[in-house]
């Protein structure tokens, strides 16, 4: 254990947190690492309550919880997210595409148990070029940094998470990116970049999985989502702007 | 208790690219073959569904289950090596195709002076030019022998090509289809590779400009551009894939069966000779042992190489003294290049795995290193493969990871920043190897492999070098921003980079140095043989597959011959 931590407060979330322009050539991810800001963005507008970031237990809506048992977890978890994808004049934040519910259903499925991945023990902190090397499922790593979240905000402010001003919210959200908090058997860092890149997916997923609702967050960046073909578009000069299809047929 | 099963002739581990052609060709000439395979059957009818970049690019629904296996890892000899417990930096396959189901259909021919690396950098610059360190090594094979056998894959494949790669090996037909879509976004790179002086040529593509029969008879259908290539299955039976070619072939013949969720775990052998293999349906649980006239090792790279460490074949490398030669020269490949930002938009989620176009003017020796630090070099290629939205959030630097000012520049950018890539080559060293891990294990109790690897001084020049070209290129292009890939540093395991992995079981001409000959024939065992890029005594400057396709049909070849005379075949 002494030697997990020690491991553990030597890993440098610089290195791996940067922000990859994902581009693909023949297996490959090119164009390297760039754009790293260790600062946190964020506008500091007010927030007030959200009704997304409340359990919504009409019937025959994607909003039921699948893991989350306690609504305030649920209510951190939404705030954090739309503060790293927020709602402005393109359109809907995380809460309104739905990201927390799907964070909710993941981390009750095969994400948040790691089932197609080697969790055989014994655990060591390692290198940060090793890569995940915590004893912990995804869904304890998201539920301690969810509570973490909560406990910066009391000690730091007084407040719970929620009560918080958005630049309250970031400061919170930045010191966890910044490894500057606490956790046990992961490190803060770990759970941010999971966290971020879990909103990521949230947003741009096919809807049918709880995120992108209405297909918002796939207009909002002008891709068609599932389409069968672009034989007859992909010559033209001009830009394509075509309504997105999600693959259970919504339109 | 093992059941002990009918002895057959020809048993592969695995049924990808290389298993699917040795099948094809041996049950053609009669051999009866049986391919263990540790997935699942799956076809162009599992695919139509597949455009869900969640599932099947980020969740990785048709990659091994590392719960039941992976590898461990380490970048220097003093570290503990760790289990690799997720996917990242590449992405091994498991299923009917293998990682052939999900490539993007890259399909290239190493270059000559890749066969021959070792004589001719020092025929022209000398014993020196690396450190000796670098354990550069002749493939025990020419270009020119193993001409006829590209030509072969080739057009099982169909592959799409224009044949006006200057820099390419002598061609004894024309490419099987015509090039794919020649895009606005590639006429932008021709445009500016040309003004440069370079010669720019149609990326060698395995998704098909037309439907084409293949000498087998098998169909392939013409690639619809959907954007969809590149870890997903294609649901047009229009990317070349083993289950729509050669395991078809195979299975037509009726001497051919693949053995489905069966995990090969042995080589069993008795007085230098391979008697068969021994593995376990993990959906029964029981034990068989598969007994054969002769084994083929046709999984991938990694586990090649650690089904012959388990079973005790060949000697280990040892990096202390540089004697043995199983798990030496791994090597990997690294990725200059540059991102352009423009303000124009462009149709960036349209595409094909390998619809792209490519200069090789800074591959192989097509450049002079007199005044270089490095040798080798890397195909550049822009591609439009089709960018999905959770992996593609480009943003310029200083734009912060996340909120606000990340959503806008991410969503704005999506749709207006082209790449160039750069394969770049790989050269061996002393200290880059696989080996067994002494702790940790996979399911059924066998050690996993381990790798320890690190980046090289020859990688960091060669990155610094092409990664300017790069720049300059994109500049060229119009770019209102253009940033060049960072510098490398230590290998890291966790983001993706590709899936090219060589060395370990590899080729040549001297049992010395090399644990197969050039029909991968094992030295030590005649009836033995080993397939895939662990043959690699390097890597090269492109993706392996059309190499790899080209050693398998070599091999093909040669055991069909060892089933009629036996002995070593060089």
């Amino acid at each position: 254990m002494a030697d997990e931590k020690k491991d553990v407060s030597r890993r440098d979330f610089l290195k791996t947190a940067g922000v990859a322009t994902g581009a693909l050539v023949g297996g490959g991810v090119i164009g390297g690492l760039i754009g790293y800001n260790a600062k946190g963005g964020g506008s500091s507008t007010k927030e007030g309550e959200r009704s997304g970031g409340r359990a919504d237990q009409s019937a025959g809506s994607p909003s039921g919880r699948m893991f989350f048992t306690n609504d305030h977890d649920f209510n951190v978890l939404s705030e954090a997210t739309e503060r790293i994808f927020p709602e402005d004049d393109l359109g809907p934040g995380a809460i309104g595409l739905g990201v927390p519910y799907f964070i909710d259903h993941q981390l009750a499925g095969a994400y948040g148990n790691n089932d197609k991945e080697y969790m055989q023990g014994p655990f060591y902190g390692g290198e940060v070029t090793q890569g995940y090397q915590t004893r912990l499922r995804r869904k304890e790593i998201f539920l301690q940094g969810i509570r973490k979240l909560e406990q910066e905000a009391k000690s730091r402010f007084d407040k719970s998470f929620t009560d918080l001003e958005g630049e309250q919210m970031d400061e919170i959200i930045t010191a966890f990116q910044k490894d500057e908090v606490e956790m046990e058997g992961v490190t803060a860092g770990f759970f941010f970049r999971l966290l971020r890149s879990a909103v990521l997916e949230g947003a741009y997923s096919d809807p049918m999985y709880g995120g992108n609702r209405g297909m918002e967050g796939w207009k909002m960046k002008n891709f068609p989502g599932h389409q069968a073909a672009y034989i007859d578009k992909i010559d033209s000069e001009e830009f394509q702007e075509i309504d997105p299809q999600s693959l259970g047929g919504h339109h | 208790m093992a059941t002990t099963l009918d002895k057959v002739d020809v048993v592969t581990v695995g049924a990808g690219w290389t298993g699917g052609i040795i099948a094809a060709e041996a049950a053609k000439a009669g051999l009866k073959v049986v391919s263990i395979e540790r997935g699942r059957e799956r076809g162009t009818e599992d695919y139509l569904r597949v455009h869900d970049e969640y599932r099947y690019a980020i969740r990785y629904e048709l990659m091994q289950d590392l719960s039941k296996e992976t590898v461990t890892f380490r970048n220097r000899r003093d570290q503990r090596a760790l289990p690799m417990r997720t996917m990242g930096s590449f992405l091994l396959g498991e299923g009917l195709g293998g990682a052939g189901t999900h490539w993007n259909g890259h399909t290239w021919r190493f270059l000559p002076y890749d066969f021959e690396i070792k004589t001719m950098t020092e025929k022209k610059y000398g014993a020196n030019k690396l450190g000796k360190e670098y354990q550069l090594q002749d493939w025990g094979i020419t270009y020119d022998e193993l001409e006829p056998y590209f030509d072969k894959f080739e057009y099982t494949a169909g592959i799409s090509g224009d044949g006006k790669n200057p820099f390419a090996g002598k061609r004894s037909n024309p490419y099987p289809t015509p090039p794919m879509k020649k895009t606005p976004i590639l006429e932008k790179f021709e445009k500016a590779t040309s003004d440069l002086g370079y010669t720019p040529f149609m990326l060698p593509s395995a998704n098909l400009s037309e439907a084409y029969t293949n000498p087998d008879g098998q169909t392939i259908n013409a690639c619809m551009y959907c954007g969809f290539c590149e870890r997903f299955g294609c649901e047009y039976g229009a990317k070349t894939s083993p289950e729509i070619t050669v395991i078809p072939t195979a299975r037509e013949t009726g001497n051919y069966e693949v053995r489905f969720h069966s995990n090969v775990v042995e080589v069993l052998h008795e007085g230098g000779k391979a008697t068969g293999v021994r593995y376990i349906n993990w959906m029964s649980g029981e034990e068989f042992i598969q007994p054969a006239e002769t084994v083929v090792l046709t999984s991938y790279v990694m586990n090649n190489a650690k089904l012959l460490m388990v079973s005790d074949i060949g000697e280990m490398y040892d990096p202390e003294t540089g004697r043995g030669t199983l798990g030496k020269n791994y090597c990997y490949q690294i990725l200059p290049g540059a991102t352009g930002f423009f303000d124009e938009q462009f149709n960036t989620f349209m595409g094909a795995g390998s619809l792209g176009m490519s200069i090789d003017d800074f591959n192989g020796d097509n450049f002079d290193h007199s005044d270089l630090d490095f040798i080798h070099g890397g195909s550049m290629s822009l591609t439009q493969a089709g960018l999905r939205p959770i992996a593609t959030n480009p943003v310029p630097p200083d734009t912060p990871a996340w909120g606000a000012e990340f959503k806008k520049a991410s969503i704005e950018n999506y749709t207006r920043t082209l790449n160039i890539g750069t394969q770049g080559a790989s050269m061996p060293h002393r200290d880059n190897y696989l080996t067994l891990d002494p702790k940790y294990k996979d399911a059924y109790g066998v050690p996993l492999l381990q790798l320890t690897y690190n980046f090289t001084d020859q990688d960091r020049a060669l990155h610094k070098f092409i990664t300017e070209k790069a720049v300059e290129i994109m500049e060229k292009m119009g770019a209102k921003q253009t940033v060049g890939s960072n510098p490398i540093t230590d290998y890291d395991i966790v983001p993706y980079q590709t899936t090219h992995n060589t060395g370990g079981t590899i080729m040549g001409a001297d049992p010395e140095t090399s644990v197969v000959n050039n029909y991968l024939q094992h030295w030590d065992m005649d009836n033995l043989f080993v397939i895939g890029a662990g043959n690699f005594p390097h890597n090269g400057g492109y993706n392996p597959t059309g190499t790899v396709g080209a050693l398998a049909y070599r091999c093909a070849e040669g055991i069909i011959k060892y089933s009629k005379e036996g002995g070593s075949l060089v």
